[in-house]
């Protein structure tokens, strides 16, 4: 379903290519899929993905179980191991030798093979098995169904069998490691995620040198939704995960539109006097928030998406910019410097009572409230320097997760494990991973121009 | 001799005959040719006049274009020196106009209030620390207190308009406290 889209996506973004000055295309780009993990493999969990056999003779569109294992690694949670630690090579779970995994101190593998299954199909079946609990019960756990004793087979985590086509191999690797990760975190995978971004090439060498683009959360099937000659900004999904919204400056001035990502087709929202800045979908989907200067200085609003009628939030002589919605919807925390120097606060939507949430640091901006309302990410300045930090909401209590350089833009996973980042690395701005826990870290780095800007999205599916 | 003497007389009567014949007032062609004489002098005259007229006017319409050519091209150059003095710029997280600059923007300003159809737009800028968001904020308010101080030295409001880049068009790239400085910076761009 999701892969559908995809493709009309591409075919529709072909037929609107002539827009103004600006050109759209599906440039399939140089993906930023060479990930470079920092820090924290000492706290994941090993797993052995064992390479899934093929019983066809033709070459196979996708290495599965080698997105498979990329996936898990760039989580954080996980430690694949490589295939020469491998005791065998077992294809199902009835060829796994238990003891020789568990002698390796491997305690999950995964097993799977694949078929032909007619034209252009493949039949993937795969097994996530706990060697431990295989040890005990040597793979014949039996239990009580209905009176009668049935083997049960509890040492088998998880196990799938489906047809696929041969353009759905990344899309399914991604969805067996969903379900791997979900057997063995409890907590929903984030591997059918897609991340926005702004690409800036060279202003000197490039006619239109601002770019924005998608791809999967892992860089691969890069797309540009849109090239232009003035900047782009602050891209953010639709809680549905169809549209953008973002901030363009094609016609020399800042103005804000949404885009469905599928059809291409985008709609100005505001062509206000002044700042037109910060888009931030409600998490409904009914509302934006945004920032407009139009009564003298920023100031948030909130426009009705359906009757366009804006609400003004904020009133004060200081800047106040950064919307961003709880996950309740009935609040925005954002950044604002009347107190000074920024800082984060939230105002609630129906009273309009606000209150600082912010005090460690010279100063706290671009703030978001994790999906289940446990946490702060702010960027943090504390010395003159600007790190992703974690403040829990409940004591305030502030955690400095990054120590890259000039670190900006942080954006959470649907599922709260990651937070995906601006930052420099080497003169060049990057994107960057770290974990909620701040113990593992990886930087994707930028083949050609600057990346900015990352906006994960929703659950796709 | 006689012969001698009566041509002699002969020769002056018929001088003297000339001379009565002159006595005797112009012919018609004499005067027609006398009139025409004075009209042809009359009308060389009001031509003469009626040239000079004109090249009077001419040299003074010339001199007004040389001199609308000489304001314009001191316009041209004015505006020329002002484009390569068309940046300030600010501390750290500050939009004051520092006292380096009042000069400058005081030039702009006499030039802005002596030429009220030129517009200028005022550019703000800032450095890649802080977020994007925030420095588009910090950029307006770098633009709006230049537009303050030209309207302050008497600029016509309806002259400026301001836009806020913020960190999106940096001047130097890099993270050097160079960088920093020559990124923080509004721009009075003449269009």
């Amino acid at each position: 379903m999701l892969k559908n889209l995809f493709r009309q996506c591409s075919l529709t973004i072909g037929a609107a290519a002539a827009v103004l000055i600006l050109s759209m295309s599906v440039a399939k780009a140089q993906s930023i899929n060479e990930i470079v993990i920092t820090d924290g493999m000492n706290n994941a969990r090993p797993i052995a993905i064992v390479p899934f056999s093929w019983s066809g003779d033709t070459v196979l569109p996708e290495n599965l179980s080698d997105v498979i294992m990329s996936n898990l690694r760039r989580s954080g949670k996980f430690s694949p191991i490589g295939l020469s630690d491998m005791p065998q090579f077992p294809t199902r779970d009835d060829e796994v030798e238990y003891a020789a995994w568990a002698a390796k101190g491997i305690d999950t593998v995964v097993v799977g093979s694949i078929e032909p299954a007619g034209r252009d199909q493949y039949r993937v079946s795969f097994s996530l098995v706990d060697v431990l609990r295989a040890q005990i019960t040597g793979g014949e756990s039996k239990s009580l169904v209905n009176g009668q004793l049935v083997l049960s087979n509890d040492h088998i985590i998880a196990d799938r069998e489906k047809i696929i086509n041969s353009g759905d191999f990344r899309q399914y690797a991604h969805i067996i490691s969903d379900i791997v990760y979900e057997s063995l975190t409890g907590e929903k995978g984030a591997f059918l995620t897609r991340i926005a971004y702004i690409v800036v090439r060279d202003r000197d060498t490039n006619p239109l040198p601002f770019q924005l683009a998608i791809s999967d959360y892992d860089g691969a099937n890069e797309t540009r939704l849109l090239s232009s000659p003035e900047p782009l900004m602050s891209p953010n999904w639709s809680p549905d995960g169809n549209k953008l919204a973002y901030v363009s400056f094609e016609e020399k001035r800042s103005q804000i539109f949404i885009q469905d990502i599928y059809t291409t087709e985008r709609t100005r929202i505001t062509d206000y006097p002044g700042i037109n800045s910060s888009p931030r979908f409600s998490p409904d989907g009914k509302k934006l928030a945004m920032v407009l200067s139009k009564d003298g200085n920023p100031e948030l609003y909130v426009m009705d998406l359906a009757t366009k009628r804006l609400e003004r939030i904020t009133r004060n002589r200081a800047i106040d910019t950064e919307p961003n919605w709880s996950p309740d919807g009935k609040s925005l925390i954002f950044t604002s410097e009347r107190g000074g120097k920024p800082q984060i606060y939230q105002v609630d939507l129906a009273t309009k009572r606000t209150q600082r949430v912010t005090f460690d640091g010279e100063m706290n901006l671009g703030a978001s409230i994790s999906p289940d309302n446990s946490h702060l990410i702010v960027v943090n300045r504390t010395q003159g320097d600007y790190h992703i930090a974690r403040q829990h909401r409940a004591s305030g209590d502030m955690f400095v997760l990054t120590k890259t350089y000039l670190d900006e833009s942080p954006s959470i996973a649907p599922n709260g494990s990651m937070i995906i980042y601006s930052t420099m690395h080497e003169g060049k701005q990057v994107l960057a991973l770290v974990s909620l826990d701040g113990r593992f870290k990886a930087r994707l780095p930028a083949v050609d121009g600057q990346i900015k800007s990352p906006s994960w999205s929703p659950f796709l599916l | 001799m006689l012969t001698n003497n009566k041509f002699r007389t002969l020769i002056l009567a018929a001088a003297a005959t000339s001379l009565m014949a002159c006595q005797s007032g112009p012919s018609e062609e004499e005067i027609a040719a006398e009139k025409n004489r004075e009209a042809e002098a009359a009308a060389a005259a009001a031509q003469a006049e009626q040239d000079r007229i004109a090249a009077e006017r001419q040299r003074v319409q010339k001199a007004a274009a040389d001199k609308l050519a000489a304001a314009k091209q001191m316009m041209e150059n004015e505006k020329q020196s002002l484009v390569s003095m068309q940046t300030v710029y600010f501390d750290f997280d500050r939009s004051t106009i520092k006292p380096e600059f009042q000069s400058v923007l005081d030039k702009h300003a006499a030039f802005l209030v002596k030429n009220p159809g030129q517009n200028v737009v005022i550019e703000g800028h800032t450095d890649s620390r802080g977020t994007p968001e925030y420095n588009i904020a910090l950029g307006e308010r770098r633009a709006n207190s230049v537009r303050t101080y030209l309207t302050n030295a008497g600029v016509s409001g309806s002259q400026i308009s301001v836009v806020s880049y913020g960190e999106e068009k940096l001047a130097v790239m890099g993270t050097s406290d160079y960088a920093m400085a020559q990124n923080r910076r509004g721009v009075v761009v003449y269009n």
